[in-house]
């Protein structure tokens, strides 16, 4: 091996050198950047051009500006939404990450079964999200559904669930935080196992305890991966469609009406598509911006190593 | 084994039991749900197993013509989505690490944070300017927003890591770099390869924005037909759960088989569709 790649560049100085050049892979990228191109690049460009433009089906289109834009703090649905979505992606960050940690710490010992058991674990995160949606809604029941029997049996009074405006959030964030806590917890799992065995044996002899061993060695050590998965888990949840509307379709009223249900609505049931466009550039805008405000709280480096050059 | 040991085999049993039974729960419910008559589904305090056995739910739901209409038109995107993203998408893999473009990359990510709705509008206009709503075509090129990301994602993570030598070797011995990638690259990349269109199969699969706007009553896929049921099908849970679980099962049953592949995908990028 080593004689290879000694002899490589002394035998052929001038050539190969040349033909190593990345240039020449460029026919392996062409077609996937022509995909890309057609069907992620255009839609973006073609997306800006429409939100300038009052854009209706069936209607001569004309430009105006940014009239769109200037529309939309004035919208009070919009405004609404946006509480909504900021309300929904808190929560839905915050205990998947709670949870996932929990169930990471406990699926890093070594049972048997193990592998089995983490299959069904993540079952949920990788179900149809509208067939499980399906099934939370008959849960949801107020009448008949299991999760009010449930209740009944720890002696608590029923809910309305996802059918009064006050608990349709909290219960949405329910179906996210079940399906979602797995994706965290194979995050930090991966965190878990980076960890060295080292601290913990020094820490049992000097008489720590499990939980100062967590508090102290584990926490800060999986620190850099709880902040990946809250990234993710941030991303994803702002972008919650499936789950909210199969089971609510953003009701009752408008109570759980996130900025994507909203941004359905305008662009495909009243089919301004030039004004759903500019809410659909906003909420990426917002999206990013939240992304840039979470990686500024750590150094750009941990992303590249351990997200984004993975 | 001290009795120290014992207690905390215990424990760890235990909050291993604690944290599987919400996903355990939920899917015997669902399919308690899809075994029982209407009479036991609309039971106060509900039935877990029913006396007797509603088989029926599933045969009624296989047995309208319409579904099966719909389980192909599943079969043909996600087929098609899934085969032109690795057709593309592996080679493009191969030539973004090769060339150690890693700022092409960042192309990906935007693409994984852009909501799906976004790709929808323009595209809606373009298909129908085409004429093309109405097939199934639309929507097999709209999975292409979900796969191709994730092929080309895990892929660069893959040829990332296989050696570089043997290419260096073959490509001393006069090999086009086609040879090399197709016939050292490729083989040494196969785990790679089934971790890529596992998770393409399954995020294709499982899409349902893409279907609400662009499939017509012929064009469903399983997931928009099953949101459907909801609508049009008055509230008989029995035949409702079966038709949901049919359309998971696939998936389900893949994330058990596939755990390990999947598991090294989504930790290597936690890419997700949509």
């Amino acid at each position: 091996m080593s004689a290879v790649t000694q002899t490589t560049p002394a035998a052929a100085e001038a050539a190969p050198e040349r033909e190593w050049r990345p240039p020449s892979y460029w026919p392996f990228v062409v077609p996937a950047l022509v995909v890309v191109l057609a069907v992620i690049v255009f839609p973006w460009l073609f997306t800006i051009w429409m939100s300038l433009n009052q854009w209706k089906v069936g209607s001569p289109t004309t430009f105006v500006g940014l009239a769109n834009y200037v529309r939309l703090p004035s919208d009070p649905r919009f405004v609404e939404a946006v509480g909504h979505t900021i309300l929904y992606t808190a929560l839905s960050v915050l205990l998947p990450l709670i949870f996932g940690t929990l169930a990471a710490v406990v699926f890093h010992a070594k049972f048997p079964g193990r592998g089995f058991l983490r299959g069904i674990f993540i079952m949920p995160m990788m179900a149809t999200p509208v067939a499980i949606a399906l099934v939370w809604t008959m849960m949801f029941h107020p009448q008949l559904g299991v999760l009010n029997y449930l209740l009944s049996l720890v002696g608590l009074p029923p809910q309305l669930w996802v059918f009064h405006p006050g608990t349709v959030i909290p219960s949405l964030v329910l179906v996210e935080t079940w399906q979602w806590t797995p994706l965290v917890m194979l995050i930090v799992l991966g965190g878990l196992a980076a960890i060295p065995t080292e601290p913990y044996e020094s820490a049992q002899i000097d008489g720590a305890g499990v939980w100062q061993m967590f508090r102290y060695i584990t926490l800060p050590l999986i620190t850099p991966f709880l902040f990946i998965a809250g990234m993710i888990r941030m991303i994803d949840a702002v972008k919650s469609f499936d789950i909210i509307f199969a089971i609510t379709q953003g009701g009752p009223g408008s109570a759980s009406e996130t900025i994507n249900l909203y941004l359905y609505s305008v662009a495909f049931i009243y089919y301004d598509l030039g004004y759903g466009s500019a809410i659909a550039v906003v909420f990426f805008l917002l999206i990013v911006a939240m992304a840039a405000m979470m990686l500024h709280l750590r150094q750009r480096t941990l992303w590249t190593e351990i997200g984004g050059g993975a | 084994m001290s009795l120290r040991q014992i207690l905390g085999k215990i424990g760890l049993w235990f909050a291993v039991f604690v944290i599987v039974s919400p996903a355990i729960l939920f899917f015997l419910w669902m399919a308690s749900l899809s075994l029982k008559f209407e009479v036991d589904n609309a039971a106060y305090p509900p039935v877990f197993f029913p006396e007797r056995i509603a088989w029926k739910n599933y045969a009624d739901v296989l047995a309208s013509n319409r579904f099966l209409t719909y389980f192909v038109n599943s079969l043909i995107v996600t087929g098609s989505a899934t085969g032109l993203a690795m057709l593309v998408g592996v080679p493009a893999g191969y030539g973004i690490a090769r060339m150690a473009a890693h700022k092409s990359a960042i192309v990906i990510l935007i693409a994984r944070i852009t909501p799906g709705l976004s790709y929808l509008i323009p595209l809606f206009l373009l298909f129908q300017w085409l004429g093309l709503l109405g097939t199934l075509v639309p929507q097999i090129i709209i999975h292409l927003v979900v796969t191709v990301p994730i092929v080309i994602w895990i892929m660069i993570g893959y040829f990332e890591t296989t050696p570089l030598e043997l290419e260096e070797a073959a490509l001393i011995d006069g090999a086009t770099r086609w040879q090399v990638f197709r016939h050292v690259a490729l083989p040494i990349a196969r785990p790679g390869l089934a971790v890529a269109f596992i998770l393409a199969v399954i995020f294709s699969w499982n899409n349902f924005v893409f279907g609400i706007v662009l499939a017509g009553r012929e064009t469903r896929t399983l997931p928009v037909a099953v949101y459907n049921m909801i609508s049009f099908d008055q509230l008989s849970w029995g035949p409702l759960a079966a038709a949901a679980l049919i359309v998971t099962f696939p998936v389900l049953l893949l994330t058990v088989l596939a755990q390990r592949q999947i598991v090294a995908g989504l930790t290597a990028g936690a890419v997700k569709g949509g």
